[in-house]
């Protein structure tokens, strides 16, 4: 089923590949819409409500790339990806971004034909694991059986941390995140791994969310970050100075409640990040308003992380390492200017 | 004749001359073939190096670094990407072998229930054969493995009907005698035995040919093949340790485990194909004519030399091609592994996909292993097809 998937990719990038590729830039006003490669199924990031609105902190951000280019954040057409796809499909050029918690390595900015543009979520990998069985830290689960997503760097990281650590384990790779949440939940695992957020996101579901915790070990590094194919230098920086928007924004204390207010601001910062003073926009060959329109009709990185993952959500999760630099955190956006 | 076949070839011109014309055909079939082929790979070679994506089977060198769940040979994560895909294969080729045989078994019993005078043993067989042949093999997998996870208790509540045996949704876990050189001989016994039978069948159908005298293949056969190991592990010291599973932690340690994941998806193909080849019996056994049957017995022959001289030799020239088939069908669906956790080919392969970034290659060696199987399959089904097929006289 699955191979009949990646074989179909693949034909595409035969298909593809006879299509001179012009920039992504020009394409994408062309036709009119950006296609963008999210989760589908993962609740707080990437997925459809029960009214077919796609909500989440990686759709948001793909809407603020549709506002720098197109003005309204609804020019995006959502193409639902597996972790095993989302490469491929962006390598032939069926999606022209890819915001779909993807972590950032060496190998896939490299190996892969991919640029990655600046982090939207700092994640790291843990263990969700049923309280009944008692265990306090990850290193008390030398034997366990580990349900893992496969096509992730979660195998590969969670190998790792169980051999640095010389403790054995036995993991079950089951492909579908929902037939695999199910498993465990069954107790065919003693515990599951994956990136934080998603485990936050899979205890909100399970039967009894009170009977599971997540460990307090974090075993890797998950940057985050929206990719691009690879030497398409100007749309790279569109996506990147789109999602750098929101956090500046945040930082000289813009939302979008008080973004027209802002417009008769004094400071001189404030004044060329929201294209009073012109120069950011033609820079970038996009509408000096940009950053103004994205703050209007999307919000600040402070509001859709909030409104999408934060602590009155139904994930619960707290800034942490997602805070503005000023706050102890690792969200820092360079000069707009 | 000669003179007016001469002149007929000199006077049609060129294009009009069949055989000439068919020539040109599959010349320009072949061309349009190549070049096809040769647009394709030069252009996504082309491409693959503008968009810098890394080519080539180095990767198989390179260090898997993911664990994988079960395993016939020693493997862990710090061994390379091409031992991680052999234990695919082998995985894949465990559940197929096994699989097949199981299949064959099953079906056979189904068809002949199948055709039986028997109201309720019919009914149950039809009943059997439509049920399971109607439900998409996905689904039937995905029932099994719930099951499975579902009904069975976690490790610290394990079902244990009597000591060393184990039950619960780690698997099946079970004691295996402990590792001693002696089982190696017994193993090599079992082989040589398995040539004697073969020598002796061939003795015997020699001697029968000449004499006429019956010798009890069959019974002497079995004896052999329980005896010589018998012998063998007596003369090896007639070692009793066994490796018993322990609860420890987490899991049992020591013995053998059966896991849900293999034990589901072996399950799901056996009872799926099994239905099918039930049908391919039944069709291969109706194909005998009734008068077959009725001359046999006039002329004395005892229903098992009925079933093996008269019906089958001639029943099975009509099943082989068709099992064949079903053979290669259950192989295939094999693949349907990575939906379930079991770690088969393809979700070694997808793995790897993924960690590397390498689709095409990837790809091509899911499809070469795929053909790999299914060509051997074929290769000794038709094997055995021309030694059953009736030498006609």
């Amino acid at each position: 089923m699955k191979v009949l998937k990646v074989l179909a990719v693949c034909i595409t990038v035969l298909a593809m590949s006879t299509l001179t590729m012009a920039g992504t830039l020009e394409d994408v006003r062309a036709k009119g819409w950006i296609q963008a490669g999210v989760n589908g199924s993962l609740f707080g990031f990437g997925k459809a409500d029960d009214k077919g609105v796609w909500r989440g902190l990686d759709v948001d951000s793909a809407r603020a790339v549709s506002v720098a280019v197109f003005g309204s954040p609804d020019k995006l057409k959502f193409t639902p990806l597996t972790a095993k796809t989302r490469f491929t499909a962006l390598q032939s050029g069926e999606i022209d971004v890819l915001f779909r918690n993807c972590t950032q390595t060496l190998s896939r900015d490299t190996a892969l034909g991919l640029d990655f543009a600046v982090v939207n979520y700092y994640d790291g990998q843990g263990f969700l694991i049923p309280k009944k069985l008692g265990v306090k830290s990850a290193k008390e689960l030398d034997g366990a059986t580990v349900c893992v997503l496969p096509g992730t760097t979660t195998e590969m990281n969670v190998a790792d941390y169980f051999r640095t650590n010389g403790m054995k384990m036995n993991p079950v790779v089951i492909e579908d995140t929902a037939e695999l949440a199910k498993a465990f939940f069954a107790g065919r695992c003693d515990c599951l791994t994956s990136d934080a957020s998603q485990l936050a996101g899979t205890r909100a579901v399970a039967p009894n969310p009170d009977d599971y915790m997540i460990l307090p070990d974090i075993i890797s590094k998950e940057p985050l970050a929206p990719a691009v194919r690879h030497g398409d230098n100007q749309w790279k920086d569109i996506v990147n100075y789109s999602v750098l928007a929101m956090i500046n924004a945040e930082e000289l204390g813009i939302t979008s409640k008080n973004v027209d207010e802002m417009l008769k601001s004094k400071n001189p910062k404030i004044q060329r990040f929201l294209g009073v003073t012109k120069g950011n926009g033609k820079a970038l060959g996009l509408d000096e308003k940009f950053a103004y329109n994205i703050i209007k009709m999307v919000g600040n990185y402070g509001e859709i992380f909030e409104r999408n993952v934060g602590v009155n959500t139904q994930l619960g999760i707290e800034r942490g390492l997602n805070a503005l630099w000023t706050d102890g955190g690792l969200m820092y956006s360079p000069p707009f200017k | 004749m000669n003179t007016i076949n001469n002149k007929n070839s000199e006077d049609i011109s060129f294009w009009y001359d069949p055989d000439k014309r068919s020539i040109l055909y599959q010349i320009g079939a072949a061309c349009l073939f190549a070049f096809v082929a040769w647009y394709l790979i030069s252009n996504t070679m082309a491409n693959l190096e503008r968009q810098s994506i890394a080519t080539g089977f180095g990767f198989l060198h390179k260090e898997a670094a993911f664990e994988i769940g079960e395993s016939l040979i020693e493997y862990s994560a710090a061994d390379r990407y091409a031992r991680a895909l052999s234990v695919g294969f082998l995985n894949t080729l465990l559940v197929s072998f096994i699989g097949i045989i199981l299949t064959v078994i099953l079906g056979t019993f189904l068809g002949v229930a199948r055709l039986s005078k028997n109201w309720l043993i019919n009914k149950c067989a039809t009943g059997y054969i439509e049920l399971f042949q109607d439900i998409p093999i996905l689904l039937q997998l995905f029932f099994w493995y719930a099951f499975f996870y579902e009904m069975l208790p976690s490790p610290r509540e394990a079902l244990s009907p009597f000591n060393g045996l184990f039950l619960c949704n780690r698997g099946l876990i079970f004691g295996i005698p402990q590792a001693h050189p002696v089982y190696k001989y017994m193993a090599m016994a079992i082989l040589i035995a398995v040539i004697i039978m073969f020598l002796l069948k061939k003795w015997a159908q020699k001697r029968q040919d000449l004499t006429g005298k019956a010798f009890p293949v069959f019974y002497t056969s079995i004896a052999l093949i329980l005896g010589l190991p018998f012998v063998s592990w007596l003369i090896g010291g007639a070692p009793t340790e066994m490796s018993v599973p322990v609860l420890k932690g987490f899991n049992f340690k020591g013995g053998l485990t059966i896991s849900p994941e293999f034990a589901a998806l072996l399950l799901g193909l056996v009872l799926y194909t099994a239905a099918f080849v039930a049908e391919v019996v039944r069709a291969g056994i109706q194909s005998v004519n009734k008068g077959q049957t009725e001359a046999a017995m006039a002329i004395g022959l005892k229903p098992g030399q009925l079933l093996n001289l008269i019906i089958l030799p001639q029943a099975l020239r009509v099943i082989i091609p068709p099992l064949t088939s079903q053979m290669l069908n259950l192989t295939k669906n094999s693949s349907l592994a990575v939906a379930i956790g079991y770690p088969d080919f393809v979700s070694v392969a997808g793995t790897a996909i993924n960690q590397t970034g390498q689709a095409i290659e990837g790809v091509l060696l899911i499809m070469i292993v795929y053909l790999i199987f299914s060509l051997s399959t074929s290769a000794f089904m038709n094997w055995y097809n021309k030694k059953m097929a009736i030498i006609e006289r």
